[in-house]
């Protein structure tokens, strides 16, 4: 009783504005009210249509902080303390490690197991997949005349000084790279990284949707980028500017040679000392339900995860995704190599 | 008035009070804390991190980070000096607007400066645009200069951080022409040769302090380098650790980054360890300045302009229109009140709290009650160390504490407490203290320089108290010291962005934390308004510093 009024005071001042946070030393989380705790490395800009869904739907309270760096360093210390439910990523390699580091606890679901495809899940149900997206190319509507392409083609000289593309330690790139070790091994991938570095028509910087923007402006011929990043810009939602942006490239989903096209997945595991864990497992439900899987697929442009859900248009309209056979999880155990890989190469400078 | 230039001597000693004494060792403990924190880490191993940053990482990240320290250095240097001069000692036109325009720059973050050039820069921006449309080029005839670059990172990072320069150069002229320069003057001194022989050595403590703060935001800076894709040490190592998540590695990085750091800063006081500048009582009375002529007179007003337009006009222009266009799209975003709330709120508690903690073991180190000058070193080591690494040190203490508290709590009286800190945003505050400490230290230690000892013993031996002294000698002198160093902690805190980042509680935003979620997930134009109002809430503080930067008699 004691505790549930101290909670509810708690609460109140933190409903009073966020500026409650700092002064009233009432730490926000546990709460009479149904809540639950997400912290995120995912943009709350694409995350927060999903969360309000799931509010409007189960009366659960979403609170949520994003945290781009150090989320594992920062539950971890919290410890038993920690407020976090559910601790969402956007690589499959930050997901492993924070099951790694010992900061999530497994769960069991039916519905979970039922919903999502088993190579994109955990077998003990230590993490779950919650939409996908591909690294696809970006070409050049006027100046590059392909209907296919190899993301091996990206290191051909003939294209010297004419692929745009971010970071090489960039998550998403580092999860490409890491597939490509997997594919072809450490050295060949060297060989690669280095074809690619010669061809990059500017630093490796920069967001990607910059690619398709530097293409417009005759920066570069072609790019590697995420494929959701095309619905956002078609669909005019970025602005009549993005709309140009998008409108001066194809997309085409590269494949490795012998091998499908690069995905990578955004997911959720429920942290250790998750006080609200039954919430936690209802929001994980209620993203793999098909009224969140839509969400992911034409809100965010994402391919959702549960196999029956339909894509976007815009997506589908890149043709049929023939997802690569490497196992993610090989994918996320060679990042470390393909992160070193970056450096060796000095892709980035 | 009298200028003194001469070989240490110490302030006198008066027996310091003990209850000072342990304040300022608790400040100095709260500065440590987070290292200490590092340096458990850091013992416990991180396997194969360091032969791989020694082979592929370093050596080239040491090359570049050396190179944009040197750049920035001199560019802010060069800016900030002569600006300074120029609006100290001489009259031209505009000469009262570009005292207070020249610091405007402050208000803008490095990271929004870099978006704002990569943008407006583009083949596609309105510059580029206009200059192809007007000339029919097609975008590969127009060469452009590629702002992702090492010379484009220096000069955008030296255009918003030559202020740190200007303001404690600008003073230390102020306080100098009346007397000396003048002197200087009737003995037949041109103004060139008294700029480079008189005022710049005798300024050259101050412009070191201002130099230094730059350069230290240059080396812990993330944002922007990042996005120009220069690989700095801080940006290199940084990376390598997230890409490893391993906090001992993660420490020990940060640890080295630490001792480079105190070496820049050994290696900035070493060279001026025979020079001692005390104003010896008297007060400072307006200097005379020396009216140009009109074609000086143009030079000097287009001197100053330049650094105003590419600094701060021109980034703040771009990000108000590119905010009106995303008003008329999106309208105006629901939370934005109420992180500007939160950003002024916890930049002011920062700021009130920064500059409580830098008078306490400046005072105490004054009135004798420690010895060395150790305390002071000590407690500006927080700027030293990068935002995220400090965040992360703090993390483990912090969690620790409250985790605790809340133990203690539950076994009395059966109520869990939660994570009363870091839970609570005040864990973010206590990093923004200890991160800008460095600043009311370093500028108080200066205005403390000012006040020569011959006044605290003239008080003395009139019978004043050591109390007394402070509060009736020293405050009132000090004020413009705690002002510039209130409002630079200010718009500083307002900035800050990894450690915001990492230690916010659950539904808390700030406009930077707004503008980086934006721009992480590329869309940073929806951050445009963010990032307007980051600069404008900015804006006041910036003004109120040039009013009370000015002397008084102005």
């Amino acid at each position: 009783m004691v505790r549930t009024a101290a909670n509810s005071l708690a609460r109140r001042l933190a409903v009073a504005g966020s500026l409650a946070a700092g002064l009233a030393l009432a730490p926000l989380g546990a709460s009479a009210e149904e809540v639950v705790n997400i912290y995120t490395t995912r943009e709350p800009g694409l995350a927060k249509p999903l969360f309000d869904a799931f509010t409007a739907k189960t009366g659960v309270k979403v609170n949520s902080v994003f945290v781009k760096d150090g989320l594992a360093e920062r539950v971890k210390a919290e410890g038993e303390g920690s407020p976090a439910d559910v601790l969402m990523t956007v690589d499959i390699g930050s997901l492993l490690d924070l099951v790694d580091q010992g900061v999530t606890q497994p769960v069991k679901s039916d519905v979970l197991e039922k919903a999502i495809p088993a190579n994109l899940r955990a077998p003990d149900g230590s993490w779950y997949a919650l939409s996908a997206r591909a690294r696809v190319a970006y070409l050049s509507k006027d100046r590059v005349k392909l209907d296919a392409i190899t993301y091996e083609d990206f290191a051909d000289p003939k294209y010297k000084g004419e692929v745009c593309i971010r970071s090489g330690k960039h998550p998403y790139n580092t999860a490409l790279i890491a597939a490509y070790i997997v594919h072809h091994g450490e050295a060949k991938a060297e060989e690669w990284l280095k074809g690619v570095k010669a061809n990059l028509a500017r630093k490796a910087a920069g967001g990607d949707r910059e690619v398709a923007r530097d293409i417009l402006g005759d920066i570069c011929d072609l790019g590697l980028a995420n494929s959701y990043y095309v619905g956002l810009m078609r669909s005019g939602k970025g602005g009549p500017e993005q709309e140009e942006w998008a409108k001066a490239i194809n997309v085409v989903l590269p494949t490795f040679q012998g091998g499908g096209t690069h995905v990578n997945i955004s997911g959720a595991t429920v942290a250790k000392n998750a006080p609200n864990k039954g919430n936690a497992v209802k929001l994980l439900e209620y993203l793999v339900s098909p009224e969140a899987q839509d969400l992911y697929a034409k809100g965010n442009y994402e391919y959702p995860v549960v196999p029956e859900a339909p894509v976007d248009p815009i997506i589908a309209a890149f043709g049929p995704l023939k997802v690569d056979n490497v196992d993610l999880v090989a994918v996320a155990k060679a990042r470390k190599a393909a992160a070193n890989l970056a450096d060796k190469v000095g892709f980035d400078n | 008035m009298t200028l003194t230039v001469s070989d240490r001597s110490a302030p006198p000693r008066a027996p310091g009070h003990p209850l000072l004494r342990a304040a300022t060792g608790a400040v100095v403990l709260l500065v440590l804390l987070p290292l200490i924190a590092l340096v458990w880490a850091a013992l416990n191993g991180s396997g194969d991190l360091w032969p791989h940053l020694i082979a592929n990482v370093i050596p080239h990240a040491l090359i570049e980070t050396a190179l944009l320290v040197l750049g920035v250095g001199v560019v802010a240097g060069v800016i900030g000096t002569g600006t300074a001069w120029l609006v100290a000692v001489c009259r031209f036109p505009g000469r009262a607007v570009f005292e207070w325009a020249l610091l405007l720059p402050l208000a803008i973050p490095t990271y929004i400066q870099a978006f704002v050039y990569v943008d407006a820069v583009h083949p596609l921006g309105p510059i580029p645009t206009l200059i192809r449309t007007t000339f029919g080029l097609a975008p590969r005839d127009l060469w452009l200069p590629e702002v992702r670059s090492l010379p484009g990172c220096i000069l955008l990072l030296g255009l918003v951080l030559y202020p740190y320069v200007y303001l404690v150069a600008r003073s230390a002229f102020l306080v100098q022409t009346a007397s000396v320069l003048d002197a200087a003057r009737t003995l037949g001194v041109g103004a060139t040769e008294a700029f480079f022989r008189i005022a710049l050595p005798l300024a050259r403590p101050a412009i070191a302090v201002g130099v230094t703060l730059a350069l230290m935001e240059t080396v812990n800076d993330i944002g922007a380098s990042e996005f120009l894709g220069v690989q700095t040490l801080t940006l290199s190592i940084y990376s390598t650790w997230l890409n490893r998540s391993s906090l001992p590695g993660a420490a020990q990085i940060a640890l080295f980054m630490l001792a480079l750091m105190v070496g820049l800063v050994l290696l900035e006081r070493w060279g001026r360890r025979h020079l001692r500048v005390a104003n010896i009582g008297g007060r400072s009375h307006a200097p005379v300045r020396r009216p140009l002529s009109a074609g000086q007179g143009a030079l000097a007003l287009l001197a100053c302009f330049v650094p105003v337009l590419l600094g701060f006009l021109m980034p703040a222009g771009h990000l108000a229109l590119a905010a009106w266009k995303r008003l008329q799209f999106h309208g105006i975003p629901q939370t934005i009140l109420v992180e500007t709330a939160n950003t002024a709120l916890f930049a002011a508690i920062g700021t009130a709290l920064a500059l409580a903690c830098g008078f306490l073991v400046v005072v105490t180190l004054r009135t004798g009650a420690l010895r060395s000058g150790l305390a002071l070193r000590l407690a500006g080591l927080g700027y030293a160390v990068p935002g995220t690494v400090l965040a992360v040190g703090l993390l483990v203490p912090l969690a620790g504490f409250d985790n605790m508290v809340s133990h203690v709590s539950q076994q009395l009286t059966g109520i869990s407490t939660g994570l009363l800190l870091s839970g609570s945003g005040a864990a973010l505050i206590i990093a923004y203290v200890i991160r800008f400490l460095a600043i009311p230290v370093g500028g108080l230690e200066a205005g403390y320089g000012k006040i020569g000892p011959s006044l605290d013993m003239a008080a003395r031996s009139l019978g004043e108290k050591p109390g007394g002294v402070i509060r009736r000698i020293h405050l009132p002198l000090l004020r413009p010291a705690l002002g510039a160093a209130a409002l630079l902690v200010f718009v500083d805190c307002m900035k800050e962005l990894p450690a915001t980042l990492m230690l916010r509680p659950l539904n808390f935003e700030t406009l930077a934390s707004h503008v980086y979620a934006e721009a992480a997930r590329g869309t940073y134009e929806d951050g445009a308004l963010a990032a307007l109002l980051i600069v404008l809430v900015g804006l006041a503080p910036v003004i109120l510093l040039a009013r009370l930067s000015r002397p008084q008699h102005d």
